[in-house]
């Protein structure tokens, strides 16, 4: 919960609910991007993705940096993707 | 901007630690890292080996599953048992234990409690479900708080009115408030939640070096963030600084999140006093739904017990989140007490100290009580002679 995982963003799904897509190690998933829209947000970015909610903007390198980091945690990142992957954000 | 590849790099930290031990001397230093994060990065990476044997890092009560009382667990157990709820959690609150059992034996019991990943997902169950009640378990720092607010100002929005929240969220100053004020504790310094930080900003930590003349550097969370924070809450000991500084400026802007916590204010207003395993009662240390949001909150719309409900005697983990004890001096640790049978919070989540101790910490455990001197860190006369050049650029870096 605490962590966050790195997530590109992809297209945006739903402006209106600033809902966009985000590719998570290769998973696709819809989050939230709400508390970024006012820096500015949109395909291309990286985000730590926090219970999905694109809560910082990060840039790529450290964004590998930290998925590397997390999968060597083993469960703790299997468990989070396996939520993920769960995961219907509309 | 600090070189990611740099983050992980044994011999920056080697060297890193080396300038630690200059700059403190043989003098024996105690650091809390707050957040359960941290301890889980420090315990998985054995980072305690690593700096000198006088820095002691004592674990804090940035857990929220850990910090989270029993009553509270049997009022989420009381909510998932009325008829027709659909009670929505993240994992980590599945096997905590109430004073009868937890919400995985509830579920075994028949009650419909399901995992999401997200309070959005928990309001499209609402959504699709429109003739049950689904409620949301909100618990979590100010990291999560924001999460449950914009779900609640859409269920608002959208009118979804079969969708309610069952708020615990806590905020870590006045936590760490407490713990100032304890008396059997004596800290040095802090490294700050960096993901609490990136939402509420520098700000709400001034207090802790004005009032307390306590360094704090919010940092991040790979193995080399945190050796660089603890070099910093060092360096500024050494100096007789006590300033909040900023070593995770890559995520952490001075003022957080504004949007965020314009998203919490709207939803949110603060507890007059909520309860903390092991820390008691904080005034004003919590949020529940504001009266707007009544509609929305579990804890109108269904009966809970309320009740005050004492931790297992057995149990320490009051104890280990105020940093008194290590999670192995725990009476129960790894004995009565293991991650498939816990006994207390702290042994739950992967964020508690003991389940990150008992995961990673344990095998290192006798090397870690006879922790080298501080001298015998030097590997070669030739590294301790050299100027500690990329340490102290990467600190600089950073710096600016």
């Amino acid at each position: 919960m605490c962590l966050g995982i790195p997530g590109k963003i992809i297209e945006f799904v739903d402006e209106h609910n600033h809902i966009a897509k985000a590719d998570v190690s290769g998973v696709r998933r819809n989050v939230n991007v709400a508390l970024l829209r006012a820096e500015g947000i949109g395909p291309g970015d990286w985000v730590l993705i926090h219970v999905g909610f694109a809560m910082s903007k990060i840039d790529e390198r450290e964004a590998q940096e930290t998925l590397k980091l997390l999968k060597e945690m083993g469960n703790a990142f299997e468990d989070e993707m396996v939520m993920l992957q769960q995961s219907q954000i509309e | 901007m600090k070189y990611v590849d740099e983050f992980r790099d044994g011999e920056i930290a080697r060297k890193l630690s080396l300038e630690i031990a200059s700059i403190s001397a043989g003098q024996p230093i105690k650091i809390m890292e707050v957040c359960g994060g941290h301890t889980h990065t420090i315990y998985k990476h054995g980072i305690e080996d690593v700096l000198p044997s006088n820095i002691d890092m004592v674990h804090g009560p940035g857990c929220p599953v850990c910090v989270l009382p029993m009553g509270r667990i049997d009022d989420a157990i009381a909510i998932a048992c009325q008829p027709n709820v659909i009670f929505t959690t993240f994992g980590d609150m599945m096997r905590v234990p109430g004073s009868k059992g937890s919400l995985l034996d509830a579920k075994a019991d028949g009650a419909d409690v399901r995992f999401v990943y997200s309070p959005l997902d928990a309001l499209k169950l609402a959504r699709e479900n429109p003739d049950r009640q689904v409620v949301f378990f909100a618990i979590g720092f100010e990291t999560t708080a924001p999460s449950t607010a914009i779900t609640l100002l859409r269920a608002k929005a959208e009118n979804i009115k079969n969708f309610s929240v069952f708020c615990n969220h806590v905020m870590i100053i006045p936590a760490i408030k407490a713990i100032l004020d304890s008396p059997d504790m004596r800290l040095d310094g802090f490294l700050g939640p960096g993901h609490v930080c990136m939402v509420i900003g520098m700000r709400p930590f001034t207090f802790v070096a004005r009032d307390h003349h306590k360094p704090v550097v919010l940092a991040g969370f790979e193995p080399l963030d945190i050796m660089q924070s603890v070099y910093m809450v060092v360096k500024q000991l050494g100096e007789s600084r006590a300033e909040v500084e900023n070593q995770y400026a890559r995520v952490v802007r001075p003022e957080g999140n504004p949007k965020a916590l314009e998203a919490m204010a709207q939803t949110m207003e603060l507890r007059p006093f909520f309860e903390w395993r092991g820390l008691g009662f904080i005034n004003h240390s919590a949020l529940r739904l504001r009266p707007e949001y009544a509609d929305w909150d579990a804890e109108k719309r269904f009966e809970v017990p309320g009740i005050r409900v004492a931790d297992p005697k057995a149990c320490q983990c009051g104890e280990v989140l105020k940093g008194v004890i290590k999670p192995w001096e725990c009476k129960v640790f790894g004995t009565a007490c293991t991650p498939e049978t816990p006994i207390g919070t702290c042994m739950v989540s992967s964020e508690g100290a003991c389940a990150a101790y008992f995961n990673y910490g344990r095998f290192s455990m006798a090397a870690q009580r006879s922790r080298l001197p501080v001298i015998n860190l030097t590997p070669a006369p030739a590294v301790a002679s050299a100027p500690a050049s990329k340490a102290a650029a990467v600190v600089s870096k950073e710096a600016n």
